[in-house]
């Protein structure tokens, strides 16, 4: 085999994939939450993990996330093509082939799954597979071009990393960690809905049916009520677990309320109102979410900082008390 | 003297990273087993791997009467 037979755009002149474009397969803004959510998972958990162990199992988890990117892009090259967000995405632009971003996804995928069995034990390496699965196969090529509801499924695998973080750490699945899944998964749609209301989308043209086309924008916004409804218990809830505490449901308690209140006005508008206004309160009701998962993560970091003094409820009450 | 092709010119950056890429592979497996070999309560227990019968890696009471 000669060098010119192994890639097609190997003559003289031609567009060379850079490692850049093989890193932009991964999704790099996803997997910034993904790091930030699995750290967090990993850091309240109650038992020490060897730093070197857990900077593995953080990098095995970024890695997987990324893998799921990857062939996310390899099998929806066809629509990223199509839409204006995506079609300067590496292979719609050329840049890289999708055989290409199949072979990274499954390598990734395969090294992510492994090295984290070797790191942290085959819990948190089962509950990374059946993530890459889920995103790939479940919700990319299953059901994403085929229900209205895809934003729901799909943020299921974007909720995985807390959860595989806390395995890595206990081995084991707990409370604390089915409500970090569940607080990441019931903000996923009012966070995409919001954005959608107010962001002109392609997706009908790529054959992806949204919620504000398939069921107007009327039913959008009652969605988003119902979702931020359904986020309060779980993000409350949170802080009575032994990852919560008072400063923890401080921040939960307002940003609850602020979220709870821009659903409201958002179903009392209709569409004639937003446009008025240029989408005010639907861009606010997005940027309110875009800081609600971050401080609440952030908050349980605060909380486990505070852990070596007692916590932040043992802390309270010695300052009341005082 | 030999004539290095084209194609090695512009895939340097790319032959690099992928170097280094590799190279940060194995420090990371290298560090791994240092790390879970150091973790082991008490470091005979590294032997157990090797698939060789040890007679001191035999607890006492389990060990056959002589």
């Amino acid at each position: 085999m000669t060098d010119a037979s192994m890639t097609d755009l190997s003559y003289p002149g031609a567009p060379e994939a850079g490692l850049k474009d093989y890193f932009a397969l991964l999704k790099p803004r996803v997997m910034s939450l993904v790091v930030f959510t699995a750290l967090v998972g990993l850091v309240v958990a109650p038992v020490p993990v060897n730093p070197f162990i857990g900077f593995v199992a953080i990098l095995c988890i970024a890695v997987g996330g990324g893998a799921s990117g990857a062939l996310n892009m390899w099998w929806d090259a066809d629509i990223d093509a199509i839409m204006r967000r995506t079609k300067s995405r590496p292979i719609p632009s050329g840049k890289t082939t999708p055989g290409d971003a199949l072979a990274l996804g499954l390598a990734l995928s395969g090294f992510s799954v492994v090295v984290l069995f070797l790191a942290a034990g085959p819990l948190a390496a089962g509950l990374l597979a059946f993530t890459i699965f889920f995103y790939a196969v479940i919700y990319t090529m299953w059901l994403k071009r085929s229900t209205p509801q895809n934003i729901v499924i799909g943020g299921a695998a974007g909720a995985f990393p807390p959860m595989i973080g806390w395995a890595a750490a206990t081995g084991d699945i707990a409370l604390e960690s089915v409500l970090m899944f569940a607080l990441t998964f019931m903000w996923t749609p009012p966070h995409f809905w919001a954005l959608a209301l107010f962001v002109k989308s392609d997706y009908g043209d790529a054959g992806v049916p949204m919620l504000t086309e398939t069921h107007g924008r009327r039913s959008t916004r009652r969605h988003i009520l119902a979702y931020t409804l359904l986020l309060l218990p779980v993000a409350l809830g949170l802080g009575f677990t032994s990852i919560g505490g008072p400063i923890y449901l401080a921040i939960a308690v307002v940003l609850n309320l602020q979220f709870l209140g821009g659903a409201w006005k958002l179903l009392r508008r209709d569409e004639a109102q937003a446009e008025a206004d240029g989408y005010a309160a639907e861009k606010k009701v997005f940027k309110i979410s875009l800081g609600y998962l971050f401080l609440h993560f952030g908050a349980l970091l605060i909380e486990a900082a505070l852990r070596p003094w007692g916590g932040s409820w043992q802390i309270l009450s010695g300052l009341v008390g005082a | 003297m030999r004539v290095e092709h084209e194609l090695h010119h512009r895939r340097r950056g790319r032959n690099l990273g992928v170097g280094l890429l590799l190279v940060g592979f194995v420090a990371l497996m290298f560090g791994l087993t240092v790390v879970k070999t150091l973790s082991l309560g008490n470091i005979v227990e590294l032997e157990r791997f090797d698939h060789v019968a040890r007679p001191q890696l035999v607890p006492q009471e389990e060990a056959p009467a002589q």
